[in-house]
């Protein structure tokens, strides 16, 4: 059944492809096998869901008449509209795209990579598959994925609920999609939320149960200018260093506080003295405690205090 | 997905696919469109039965087989495959886009113009991919990184002076790579440690000196390949289970690491559950978390965390 109608539809792509003159639908039932010749009801609808199917795979259908005097309405496939363009590539390209193809490692993506890698392979092109022990890849397990990017995609209106860190419940929120972006490793909404009337960014593991679309394709116009990335960066991420503080670190201990540091100074046997900048004074309160008796902050006064309370709601908990 | 939306797109790039390559083994054309013989066999038996109106010999499609080789040797029109949709194009094109701004990984130039070129054969397929952009890696590693790729391409082994973030250590080891991976947005090299005995992930970021080795690498015969899809944390049947309870502002955790359970108290308050490979990075957890996270069990381990912040406190009655 399905084998039939697979060479139904080939049939009727070939028929397409070849002629130049739009052909009715009378035309198409006569020279496409697979088609009832005796139910024109049964044709309709079959002929209809043929057309359904060709446009979600892309294939271009055009719909048209083939002089002024004549209204009924008939189909082709402008080959240009159809066929990959021409496309070689060298051998460094075609390494650089084997590479890039396999980054993708969730669905929707990974298996549009691979629909698209065969059509690359059906132009000819060869891509290694070679296993060369370098594998980045982009993941994306967040459940709200594929319908965001659907939706920033195709520019339709959104509707979710959202849980926010901090807040008691979650919230409805009704946006318009600018884009999707990966940074450090998570997935990012940037949108318009249409009830604060602002641009928000919204984390998609927080978005709770289905997602979904409003309004026609293309409604949700990206206003010029807008960097998404520099949105999800700001949001997502401490801001440049405003303010200088120093720490009394152990020896060998705090690398990583070292590393970020403008300077380092011994003090005493056993211990040195670190300067580094940070910008929220609660935040780098937290990642100084976690160092617990390793690191012991000199000054800002109030970054001191900020450990000092911290260590204290501990000790006596 | 019904059947033809599965098959058609296959057979309509098997036609040009095989119409580039006159005698291609069976094997080879298997192999590419990742099917089994048996079942490209299949697709090549409903080919020829497909064509132009009238279905005379000479209207359908042409297929010859010598061996175990296949020439295609009329398409009757579908020369080349179909266009690229816009999901088509928007992976192979964000993906060169990320490579592209990931030094290191792959030759830049090589990149940008598989990249053009790819842009030009999808055209206006390829606009919403403005839409997405991905940060692959957050760059504190580019010293690193290119003395890994070398050893992972040359097959070496590697030295490495390596911070600890968990017990805050720094240790010299010697490893046998196996592969750089990407989790969580970080990049680490996979290999086999030959200190603990085991394979370890190391993150670049942390790696404090590296050096490559004049020895092969030689991680032993049959290690499992790891799946790395569901992030890095990956905890095991041995580890310990601890409790914890969040307050709103350290809802984060249940983010970042994989929890075994997260029960919902109400106004943003969880209780989680999580397993923890020895307990030290779990102690610096619940310090760094201060008021806003509780370890409800083990005991012990909360009773470590009062003595940590106990001892930590003397030091400032001392400074």
């Amino acid at each position: 059944m399905a084998a039939k109608k697979t060479e139904r539809l080939l049939n009727l792509v070939i028929c397409l492809l070849a002629t130049r003159r739009y052909l009715t639908v009378q035309q198409i039932r006569e020279d496409v096998p697979g088609y009832d010749a005796d139910n024109e009801e049964a044709f309709r609808r079959m002929f209809e869901r043929d057309k359904e199917e060709l446009r979600e795979l892309g294939v271009p259908l055009e719909t048209g008449s083939n002089s002024h005097w004549d209204d009924e309405v008939g189909y082709r496939i402008a080959r240009r509209d159809y066929e990959l363009p021409e496309i070689v590539l060298e051998a460094d390209e075609a390494a650089a795209l084997g590479l890039a193809a396999r980054l993708w490692q969730s669905a929707p993506l990974a298996g549009a990579t691979g629909s698209a890698l065969l059509k690359l392979r059906a132009a000819g092109i060869e891509t290694p598959e070679g296993a060369t022990g370098i594998e980045p890849r982009i993941g994306a397990s967040e459940p709200a994925f594929e319908a965001v990017l659907a939706a920033a995609m195709h520019g339709r209106l959104l509707r979710f609920r959202y849980r926010t860190a901090g807040r008691p419940a979650d919230e409805d929120r009704r946006v318009e999609p600018w884009g999707v972006v990966s940074w450090r490793g998570r997935w990012y909404l940037v949108a318009r939320d249409l009830v604060r009337g602002a641009p928000r960014v919204f984390r998609l593991s927080r978005i709770v149960g289905d997602v979904r679309t409003e309004g026609p394709e293309g409604a949700v116009k990206v206003p010029d200018g807008v960097d998404l990335r520099a949105m999800v960066v700001r949001e997502a991420d401490e801001m440049q260093p405003q303010q200088s503080a120093r720490v009394r670190v152990r020896s060998g201990s705090c690398w990583e506080l070292r590393r970020a540091a403008t300077s380092v100074t011994g003090d005493g046997p056993g211990w040195e003295v670190v300067e580094l900048g940070f910008s929220d004074t609660d935040r780098f309160a937290d990642r100084i405690t976690g160092y617990g008796a390793d690191a012991v902050v000199l000054s800002p006064d109030d970054a001191r205090q900020a450990v000092v309370h911290r260590l204290t709601v501990l000790a006596s908990a | 997905m019904s059947g033809s939306l599965a098959e058609l797109p296959r057979l309509l790039a098997l036609v040009p696919y095989l119409l580039a390559r006159p005698g291609v083994p069976f094997a080879t054309a298997a192999a590419d469109f990742g099917v089994t013989e048996e079942r490209l066999r299949k697709d090549l038996n409903l080919l020829w039965l497909c064509g132009l109106p009238g279905h005379y010999p000479g209207d359908l499609i042409e297929i010859e087989f010598e061996g175990d080789t296949i020439t295609l040797s009329d398409a009757q029109g579908v020369d080349r495959p179909l266009r690229l949709t816009v999901d088509e194009a928007l992976a192979l094109v964000v993906a060169l886009r990320t490579l592209a701004e990931t030094p290191g990984l792959a030759e830049p130039d090589a990149v940008l113009r598989a990249l053009a070129k790819v842009e030009a054969a999808a055209g206006s397929a390829a606009a919403p991919a403005e839409r997405v952009e991905v940060a692959l890696v957050v760059r504190d590693d580019e010293e690193v990184l290119p003395v890994v790729r070398e050893a992972l391409e040359s097959k070496r082994a590697l030295h490495l002076r390596y911070w600890t973030a968990g017990r805050d250590e720094t240790t010299e080891r010697d490893v046998d790579p196996v592969r750089l991976v990407t989790a969580d947005g970080q990049l680490y090299l996979e290999a086999w440690c030959r200190l603990a005995e085991g394979v370890r992930m190391f993150h670049l970021g942390r790696v404090q000196e590296v050096r490559i080795l004049d020895e092969p690498s030689a991680p032993p015969e049959g290690l499992p390949s790891r799946d790395l899809s569901q992030g890095l944390f990956q905890p095991g049947e041995l580890d310990t289970e601890v409790t914890l309870a969040l307050e709103p502002g350290a809802a984060w955790v249940s983010d970042y690491y994989p929890c075994d359970s997260v029960e919902e108290l109400g106004d943003g308050r969880q209780v989680v559950k999580l397993r923890a490979q020895g307990t030290a990075w779990v102690r610096r957890l619940a310090l760094s978390l201060g008021a806003r996270g509780r370890v409800l069990a083990p005991a012990e381990l909360a009773e470590q965390v009062r003595a940590d912040a106990q001892r930590a406190l003397r030091a400032y009655d001392e400074g």
